[in-house]
């Protein structure tokens, strides 16, 4: 089953990346774009029974290495349409 | 007195500790491969700089997990002195054995140049043998040294005096400028609450020769020293200690 994790830095956390992107954005015209905040994003495939049980493993796996509580906060969402492509 | 010098894949800072130790400290050093499951008697322990793991993830992310690191943390249990360096620190920080973490310097760039800190305290074992306030000229190589903690976890630090080192320009003061990577409180390393392990971005093995670099980093290792021999019995061999004031 698929499951997309997105990390995230947390709010309060300055991001000099996304920053910076937004800058590049602004000289290239793109006006409009207030804000930029860059993250990662995981597609994990688990063997897993339910949707439960793989957003529980990939919550797990977030919790323990996908994503620092320090500085990131994590979104996980279980892709029921398709399984492992 | 005799130091563990843990490597990871992609350390490469691990032969100038290593270096450091037995050259101008003139101490035992022993590298020990990260998935080694112990330390066996070392007597304090380097985690060294470099790219572990290639940094991927975030750095220091996937070392924490190294098998190694159980028994670094029951040696930091203990009361046993860790020196992390440069992607050491890092590795403590994700270790969760110093508290924050660090992002991406604030200019975005790899900085590699010579930078000044300035001794904040001198009850841990690798600043024992400076003097309170003392600057120490030491290179940086990171493009991740950004340390970040939330203002309650900063407070924590400072109240318990936790931050060892600060970035300050040449006469010792804390300054914008002076800071090369956008850390909160030009914060340049720091300690846990037990004091024994200690963090820092700056490389003192590579600032332990007048020839190269210069001498100030010594003093970290020699603090340990220090440190080690006002603690040990009197049988325990220290090579180096007789060349050190009390």
């Amino acid at each position: 089953m698929r499951v997309r994790v997105f990390v995230t830095l947390k709010p309060s956390v300055f991001d000099p990346q996304g920053t910076t992107v937004a800058e590049a954005l602004h000289t290239l015209g793109f006006g409009s774009v207030d804000g930029v905040r860059q993250g990662k994003y995981f597609e994990l495939d688990i063997a897993a029974s339910s949707a439960e049980e793989a957003k529980q493993v990939a919550t797990d796996a977030a919790d323990k290495l996908l994503a620092n509580p320090v500085i990131e906060s994590y979104r996980v969402e279980v892709d029921t349409a398709g399984g492992a492509r | 007195m005799k130091f563990a010098v843990v490597v990871f894949p992609g350390s490469n800072s691990d032969h100038d500790a290593h270096y450091a130790v037995e050259g101008p400290l003139g101490e035992e050093a022993r590298f020990v491969w990260h998935k080694g499951t112990s330390l066996g008697d070392a007597d304090a322990v380097i985690l060294p700089g470099g790219f572990a793991h290639g940094d991927y993830l975030r750095t220091g992310a996937i070392a924490r997990f190294s098998p190694i690191m159980a028994d670094v943390r029951r040696f930091a249990d203990a009361g046993g002195p860790v020196l992390g360096i440069c992607n050491g620190f890092q590795v403590l920080l994700e270790a969760g054995l110093l508290p924050g973490a660090m992002l991406r310097n604030d200019s975005l760039h790899f900085r590699c140049e010579f930078v000044s800190v300035r001794v904040e305290h001198v009850d841990t074992p690798f600043t024992a043998a400076c003097r309170p306030g003392q600057v120490l000229r030491m290179p940086i190589a990171h493009g991740e040294g950004n340390y970040y903690a939330d203002p309650e976890v900063l407070a924590r630090l400072e109240a318990n005096r936790q931050v060892l080192f600060r970035y300050v320009d040449a006469s010792g003061q804390v300054t914008r400028d002076s800071n090369p990577n956008g850390s909160v409180a030009n914060v340049a390393g720091l300690c846990n609450e037990a004091r024994n392990v200690v963090g820092l971005m700056p490389h003192p093995e590579r600032a332990c020769e007048l020839a190269i670099n210069g001498a100030d980093g010594l003093v970290m290792l020699q603090s340990a020293v220090h440190w080690f021999t006002r603690r040990a019995p009197a049988s325990v061999a220290v090579r180096g200690a007789s060349s050190l004031s009390a």
